[in-house]
């Protein structure tokens, strides 16, 4: 059973089509990388399978469950998570509390009145521990408004671990991000347990082919070919409308 | 002593965040402030009863704008039910002023919640025209209701039976004045935990980053809600304390300048951390009650001037400013 | 049946002439939020600094209607660019919330000031000899200044609507609210926008404050009065649409001349209700972009 699956996914803006019967299957435990050229629909894509856009037609399937019509909380408690190429934070509390937040929502506290937040010492530490494996510990206190983008990349990664996903969306995690920051999000990457399925959009074809065992290209909202690296890379259509696009861009 | 608490930020990350919402002796300092004022100003003690129940006006809106982000023009329909169903209440079942208070309370939650299930599905412009328009309709529902709310003369004739059936209400104001300051003690207890829970921070995560919100499972759509029935509450106990103590209430009550000072008098104070209702009702009230008298005309001239400063130089009200000056005044120590 | 049928063409009339000043008054707001996604509550302000302006040349200075009507035009149009320069555009950026205050902080300046410099009570508005009584129309008659009043505002929109439709400038605008950001790129100078789209809206709006003075009186509250109507207009018409407002001055006008009329014991309690019920069927207005 796949951790992940869409059947015929389509989502039209008017006459304009930016997903077209899309069949993806993400397996457990799957390094999968989606690429495709800018317009390509990937981010669509996400946002299709966490539910912040609904679907014109097609089924979404989470661990063989249809949550095409779960809201996106729904999704999220049943082991989905995400980033975003743009960073969506709570940028005028600490990054200490955003990570905070998601693990107490997480924890399923969110309703409760009944005592102080911040005495759950416990889910605060794990919260810190999380900050410090991404090495962003000391700055834990910090608001985050007033943090360089870099660390903001390590915050939006935080978040999305802090749920302990077990299907993980990663939408272009590195953009922006200086080498020695991409280094961290990469490790990160790498060291997550192997029983997380990782969906990971991003345009360094260094990264995408270090990292992933499986690619998808998309292509105007249409899956183009799908394989092992290796098949990619020797794919003459792809090379003509991915690659032959010129250096990366 | 007092540079000492400036410092007390030691200790790992976790435990100096951990701190962070601890009760500090500071905050009772309002409390000390308030049981003074009784016996130093006690000609004065119907302002300050005034002065309390918009307080706790001033809190419920600062639940609802400031924690959870809800902008909305329409408060005073909360406040103003609230004020009326305690008015009828005591017309017509019993004048028993603490089970007035949770008729009150009902009846401004019920509409909170109706409203709020309806108008909280949208945001921005929209959703500041549905407040207003909530507040219009029930402005124009006691003004016409004449049979029920008596239009615009008002409901008169309330009279109140003792507290516990012990304190009675006096033509000076000493009952009134311990009555709202218990009551907004209660409440204020309430909403401190409230905001210092777990559900208290997600309303703020909701405020930060509504999208990022529902990407970490949170159901925001029924925080939201559960808030502004809270908050709705709440603002129909404090127009009950006005029912209550002046005996009398009028359409002013929903009015939509009520509405608006309470937003002012918020943001003067400072919005999202409680005390700003207090610090700003207090110097609002205050200013209103001495330079409105001397000129009358002028007094909304002021008012606007100050908040356009605010917004242009000081975000953060009146508390903003105060932080400010302590975190100068620790960075010199260091 | 001739009684209701009478009836019907009085609010009908009155309606449409009330409808044609709100949306004189209010299509600037329409634009002006559209393009700047600003929350102006204090819009109205220059709709009755219109109607001062006019008002006061016409009574104490004896300038004839027509003249005193551009001058309001003119002075406010000019006035709202001060006040665009030095205070709007340091919030453009700002949140809803800002603007919001900042806005209410304008209005409540507004009635202290009107209130000392021309006092509390409404300004008289003398309509001209050759507007006043009423026309002939074979089947019926109507006044002559609300008929007036209707031709004038049409002639407003046609021109309003065409130099959208046709000119540069209207181009300019429409690419601006459509995507901002493209507009940019493709060399539009926003900053120089706004500007002169805030100056035209404002000067609309004294234009339509002046000439409906006599539907709005003008008295130093006029800012915060009428406040829900123009802000119903706008947002029941869809932020930046230019004909979106159109309908929705007219639903509004007539609707609420025809409560006014039939129901007058409710108020504007339906008004209100149908508001809301638009709004939460179209969150965006009925011509707003989803």
């Amino acid at each position: 059973m796949s951790a992940l699956e869409t059947q015929l996914l389509c989502k039209n803006f008017g006459a304009l089509s930016v997903a077209n019967k899309i069949d993806f299957r993400l397996e457990p435990g799957a390094r999968h990388a989606l690429i495709g050229p800018n317009g390509a629909g990937k981010t669509t894509f996400i946002n299709l399978i966490t539910g912040r856009l609904t679907p014109s037609s097609g089924i979404i399937k989470l661990a063989g469950e249809d949550v095409t019509a779960l809201s996106q909380s729904g999704r999220v408690k049943r082991g989905l998570g995400r980033t975003f190429q743009i960073n969506t934070l709570f940028r005028g509390l600490s990054v200490l509390e955003n990570v905070f937040l998601t693990v107490c929502e997480r924890e399923g506290i969110g309703n409760s009145i009944l005592r102080r937040a911040n005495a759950r010492k416990d889910l605060l530490e794990e919260s810190y521990a999380l900050l410090e494996s991404l090495h962003i510990g000391d700055d834990a206190l910090n608001i985050v408004r007033e943090l360089p983008y870099g660390k903001l990349r390590l915050v939006e990664l935080a978040i999305a671990l802090a749920l302990k996903p077990k299907v993980l969306l990663l939408d272009e995690p590195a953009a922006g991000l200086p080498s020695s920051e991409t280094a961290i999000v990469f490790d990160t990457v790498q060291q997550l347990p192997k029983d997380i399925a990782i969906l990971i959009i991003e345009h360094d074809m260094d990264l995408v082919f270090r990292l992933a065992n499986r690619i998808t290209v998309l292509v105007q909202g249409t899956v183009l070919v799908e394989g092992t690296p290796d098949e990619i890379q020797h794919d003459a259509r792809v090379r003509e409308v991915y690659l032959g696009e010129g250096d990366h861009g | 002593m007092i540079f000492k608490w400036f410092n007390a930020e030691q200790g790992s990350a976790v435990e100096r965040f951990a701190k962070r919402d601890r009760l500090n002796p500071l905050e009772l300092l309002p409390w000390i402030l308030a049981i003074a004022a009784y016996y130093v100003f006690p000609s004065y003690l119907p302002l300050g009863s005034q002065i309390l129940l918009t307080i706790l006006f001033a809190i419920s809106l600062d639940l609802a704008l400031g924690y959870a982000g809800i902008i909305t023009l329409g408060h005073a329909a909360f406040f103003g039910v609230g004020a009326y169903s305690a008015g009828l209440y005591a017309l017509h079942v019993t004048g028993e002023p603490l089970s007035g208070l949770v008729v009150a309370a009902i009846a401004a939650g019920i509409l909170g919640l109706l409203s709020g299930l309806v108008i909280l599905r949208t945001t921005g412009l929209t959703l500041i025209m549905l407040t207003l328009a909530v507040l219009l309709i029930v402005q124009e529902f006691a003004n016409r209701a004449r049979p029920i709310t008596g239009g615009a003369d008002g409901l008169n004739g309330i009279a109140m039976l003792p507290i516990f059936g012990v304190f009675r209400f006096d033509l000076f104001g000493h009952t009134a004045y311990w009555y709202c300051l218990s009551v907004l003690f209660v409440m204020w207890i309430f909403g401190l935990l409230l905001v210092r829970s777990p559900f208290g921070r997600s309303l703020t995560g909701v405020r930060e980053n509504i999208t990022r919100m529902h990407s970490i499972g949170a159901p925001v759509r029924r925080r939201l809600v559960t808030i502004y029935t809270i908050s709705a509450a709440m603002a129909g106990v404090a127009g009950a304390l006005l029912a209550q103590t002046s005996q009398f209430v009028g359409l002013a009550t929903l009015g939509f300048e009520r509405s608006g000072e309470i937003v002012i008098m918020l943001v003067l104070g400072g919005i999202g951390r409680i005390y700003g209702a207090i610090v700003g009702v207090v110097i609002f009230m205050i200013a209103q009650d001495s330079f409105a008298r001397a000129n009358p005309a002028f007094w909304s001239f002021w008012v606007g001037l100050l908040l356009v400063l605010i917004v242009l130089f000081a975000r953060g009200g009146a508390l903003g400013i105060a932080d400010n000056l302590v975190a100068l005044l620790r960075g010199r120590k260091k | 049946m001739d009684a209701f049928l009478s009836a019907f063409v009085s609010i009908l009339f009155h309606g449409l002439a009330y409808a044609m000043i709100l949306y004189v008054i209010s299509v600037g707001l329409s634009v002006t939020m559209g393009l700047m996604g600003f929350v102006n509550l204090a819009h109205g302000v220059f709709a009755m600094l219109g109607g001062y302006v006019m008002t006061t040349l016409m009574n104490r200075y004896g300038i004839p209607f027509g003249f005193a009507l551009l001058a309001a035009f003119i002075a406010v149009a000019l006035f709202s660019i001060v006040l665009e320069r030095l205070l709007y555009s340091r919030l453009y950026r700002a949140g809803e919330l800002e603007q919001v205050l900042f806005s209410i902080g304008i209005i409540f300046m507004s009635v202290a000031l009107v209130r000392y410099t021309w006092g509390a009570l409404p300004q008289r508005m003398v309509v001209p000899e050759m507007l006043r009584g009423s026309l002939d129309f074979g089947f019926r008659s109507f006044p002559t200044y609300r008929t007036f009043l209707i031709i004038v505002s049409f002639g407003v929109i046609a021109a309003l609507w065409l130099g959208i439709e046709r000119t540069n400038f209207g181009a300019q605008v429409r690419a601006a609210v459509d995507n901002r950001r493209m507009a940019e790129s493709l060399g539009i100078n926003t900053s120089k926008l706004f500007t002169l789209t805030f100056a035209l809206g404002s000067g609309l709006a004294a234009f339509g404050g002046g000439m409906g003075a006599d539907i709005l009186a003008i008295n130093p509250q006029y800012a915060q009065d009428y406040l829900i109507y123009f802000l119903m207009v706008v947002s029941v018409g869809g932020l930046g649409s230019i004909r979106g407002p159109f309908v929705a001055a007219l639903l509004l006008g007539i609707g609420d001349t025809a409560c006014r009329y039939l129901v007058p014991e409710f108020g504007a309690f339906f008004l209100f209700a149908a508001m809301m019920g638009i709004l939460l069927w179209r969150p965006m207005g009925l011509f707003g972009k989803a």
